[in-house]
């Protein structure tokens, strides 16, 4: 495709909402969307609860081009219900990594949640599962999918986990990546083992540069659509295998990983540890420093 | 959740050929305008999922004012409210307009 079909918005990938997101990150004007707003597949729950609801049920999904080749997108609404997974969400979800693996095209997710809806959690809870399955599927089948995550909300609970079955993540600084929030963990654990209202450990600890020194994510991008369409182009012309010995291979690393960092107290620690120069200069580097800095990070090859 | 519909003669209808249009997002102070070419052309229907309750004298008076202001004719809005303020409403509808009015690519 040639240059003219490339977008060249300038804009934060933070700040923008799914819909923005989306327009910016495929090839201009390719996008067309699978059940949207105007089909009003609403949340069944949400009403027995008295909440607001969303025409798309906060997410987007649909098919588009990226650099000419086609390319399936779901991209989640992180400012509606904190883009939490609920029963029609994670189904369309669900249903668009199903045709991903029939046509045998590639997919991105472009993550910005907080996990399962709590309003519909059962259903959300199955949704996560149901969604693993389907990446796992469309993966066995040679599909990539590649998970981008940049967004309000992070990529929390169940999302983080179907991040983890992805073939490739792009992380921006902004974009923060783990199971449990800081707010869960606090409540849990108490304000000694997490402080959840220190920003700079949260974003240590979660943030992108964290996951990207620590493997947790495979590109480190600047917070610019335009820097998350050029790592996804990138990241798409890789084929990722997917099979028993690379899983081997990566809970072998994992098994190596915690044995080498578990008595680490803090996200610097583990930046000595790597060998970095200068680990608490880290969080200050801007993206170029930082990328030349980084280059004894752990890697998490195949199996991510 | 309230609901409120209002049906209101528009003198204008809108502009462009695109058959629908989103904007907003439905979160605390904020709301999302869905717009479907659907009504007669002199006609702008508006339906409104509220969470805040009790201002509908307030709704009133915004979409009577957009239905005035802007070519509205032939539009079926929806809206899914999150409490947002007047003024935020009227940006998003007039924000609406606007985008079911961008030319096709």
């Amino acid at each position: 495709m040639t240059a003219l079909a490339a977008n060249d918005v300038s804009l934060s990938w933070y700040e923008a909402s799914a819909r923005q997101r989306i327009d910016a990150l495929v090839d201009a004007g390719s996008f067309a969307e699978f059940i949207g707003p105007e089909m009003r597949e609403i949340s069944p729950h949400l009403a027995i609860f008295d909440l607001p609801e969303q025409f798309d049920d906060g997410i987007v999904i649909g098919r588009g081009r990226l650099d000419g080749s086609p390319v399936l997108v779901a991209a989640q609404e992180g400012r509606f219900m904190g883009g939490a997974f609920g029963e029609v969400h994670g189904a369309k979800l669900t249903g668009i990594l199903r045709a991903a693996r029939a046509l045998k095209q590639d997919m991105v997710i472009l993550f910005d949640t907080g996990g399962v809806r709590l309003q519909e959690a059962n259903a959300g809870e199955l949704a996560i599962a149901e969604i693993m399955r389907a990446v796992v599927e469309a993966r066995r089948a040679g599909v990539n999918v590649v998970g981008l995550i940049g967004g309000r909300a992070g990529c929390y609970g169940g999302g983080s986990l179907i991040a983890g079955t992805c073939s490739r993540l792009i992380i921006s600084e902004q974009g923060r990546l783990s199971v449990s929030g800081p707010e869960v963990i606090e409540t849990n654990k108490g304000i000694e083992e997490f402080d959840s209202r220190d920003r700079a450990l949260v974003w240590r600890t979660m943030g992108g540069k964290h996951r990207y020194l620590f493997g947790g994510a495979d590109i480190f991008v600047d917070d610019e659509v335009l820097a998350f369409r050029q790592a996804a182009i990138d990241a798409l012309k890789v084929r990722r295998r997917w099979d028993p010995a690379v899983l081997k291979a990566e809970q072998k690393r994992l098994e190596r990983r915690l044995q080498r960092f578990g008595e680490a107290k803090d996200a610097v620690e583990i930046w000595q540890t790597l060998g970095l120069d200068a680990p608490t200069e880290i969080p200050a580097l801007p993206t170029d420093a930082f990328l030349r800095a980084a280059g004894k990070r752990e890697n998490a090859d195949d199996a991510r | 959740m309230e609901k409120l519909s209002f049906r209101l003669t528009a003198t204008r209808s809108a502009g462009g050929t695109r058959a629908q249009a989103i904007v907003g997002v439905v979160a605390s102070g904020n709301l999302e305008v869905l717009l479907e070419r659907a009504s007669p052309a002199d006609t702008c229907t508006i339906d409104i999922a509220t969470a805040a309750h009790g201002f509908g004298a307030v709704w009133d008076a915004v979409v009577r004012d957009f239905v005035a202001r802007r070519s509205a004719g032939g539009l079926r809005i929806s809206i899914n409210d999150g409490g947002a303020r007047p003024d935020t409403v009227a940006l998003r509808l007039a924000q609406g307009i606007r985008k079911i009015e961008e030319p096709e690519r």
